[in-house]
């Protein structure tokens, strides 16, 4: 089990990455406070037994979703909200919060790396549960292959809906006249 | 003594975070913003999934995770998309210019 005070740290680390995101007026500033809480929440999945969960979260959340936010910002150039100067203190204030979240970050890792927290060894029964990939694939695919279906057709329709509402269809019709 | 870290712990943590998410919304202006604090609920309601997996020692908790992210990154691709849209007729991410249908 996760000692208290780690987890203390821990949580008050989650909550200020959050509390940042909602407060600085950057939105490149936001979705970096966001993957700090992403990785945050992916130690706890790591405490809490369930080590594959954590690296989908990294991949998935810290990787694919935020990236694909930076990317909007910067298309758009939307990162300063107009009328209105970032937090007092500017870079700065943000310089010293990320390094005091981060450090405390991989202090609290590192301390539950080194004392084996992260691999769960509790005496209680319900450290024992089998939560590998195998075991969670088995689960997925026997109690739950209709909602996995169901999902399938959702990043379907997710893709296509992507398609039609990235499609320029001005500038296309633009192009032809002025190309006729 | 200290007293050991049980599942309420992780409840308070969600619900915290769940809070900070709502108010995110609620307040934040910027569309971009309010994506942002969308999956910050939704990572606060698969942390609770995971926290209640490992207690009740029941595997089901971590697969309906898997569930979570998927349609997550599913909302937020779409959700963009719309974003960049209407950016190419508002020139504006501030939803509270998007009133188009006000009439």
């Amino acid at each position: 089990m996760i000692h208290p005070i780690a987890f203390v740290i821990l949580a008050a680390i989650a909550v200020a990455a959050a509390l940042g995101m909602l407060l600085s007026r950057n939105a490149v500033h936001s979705a970096l406070y966001l993957v700090l809480n992403f990785v945050t929440i992916a130690v706890f999945y790591l405490v809490l037994n369930a080590p594959f969960i954590a690296m989908v979260q990294i991949t998935v959340y810290a990787g694919a979703i935020v990236v694909l936010f930076l990317f909007v910002i910067m298309l758009l150039g939307a990162e300063r909200l107009r009328g209105q100067s970032d937090v007092r203190g500017g870079e700065r204030f943000h310089q010293i919060a990320a390094i005091i979240l981060s450090l405390g970050l991989i202090g609290t890792l590192a301390y539950l790396l080194l004392t084996g927290s992260a691999a769960s060894s509790g005496t209680e029964a319900v450290a024992t549960l089998d939560s590998s990939p195998q075991a969670l694939g088995r689960t997925l695919f026997q109690s739950y292959v209709f909602p996995f279906e169901v999902t399938g057709i959702l990043l379907l329709a997710s893709i296509a809906g992507v398609v039609i509402f990235g499609h320029n269809r001005r500038r296309e019709r633009g192009d032809n006249a002025s190309g006729s | 003594m200290l007293p050991e870290v049980n599942v309420y712990w992780y409840v308070a943590l969600s619900a915290v975070l769940f809070t900070i998410g709502t108010l995110g919304v609620l307040l934040r202006r910027n569309a971009l913003i309010l994506f942002m604090s969308v999956e910050l609920m939704l990572n606060a309601a698969n942390l609770l999934f995971v926290a209640f997996a490992r207690f009740l020692g029941d595997l089901e908790g971590q697969v309906l995770v898997f569930f979570v992210i998927t349609v997550a990154a599913a909302e937020v691709a779409v959700g963009l998309a719309l974003v960049v849209a209407i950016f190419r007729t508002k020139h504006s991410t501030n939803i509270d210019e998007i009133n188009l249908l006000k009439g």
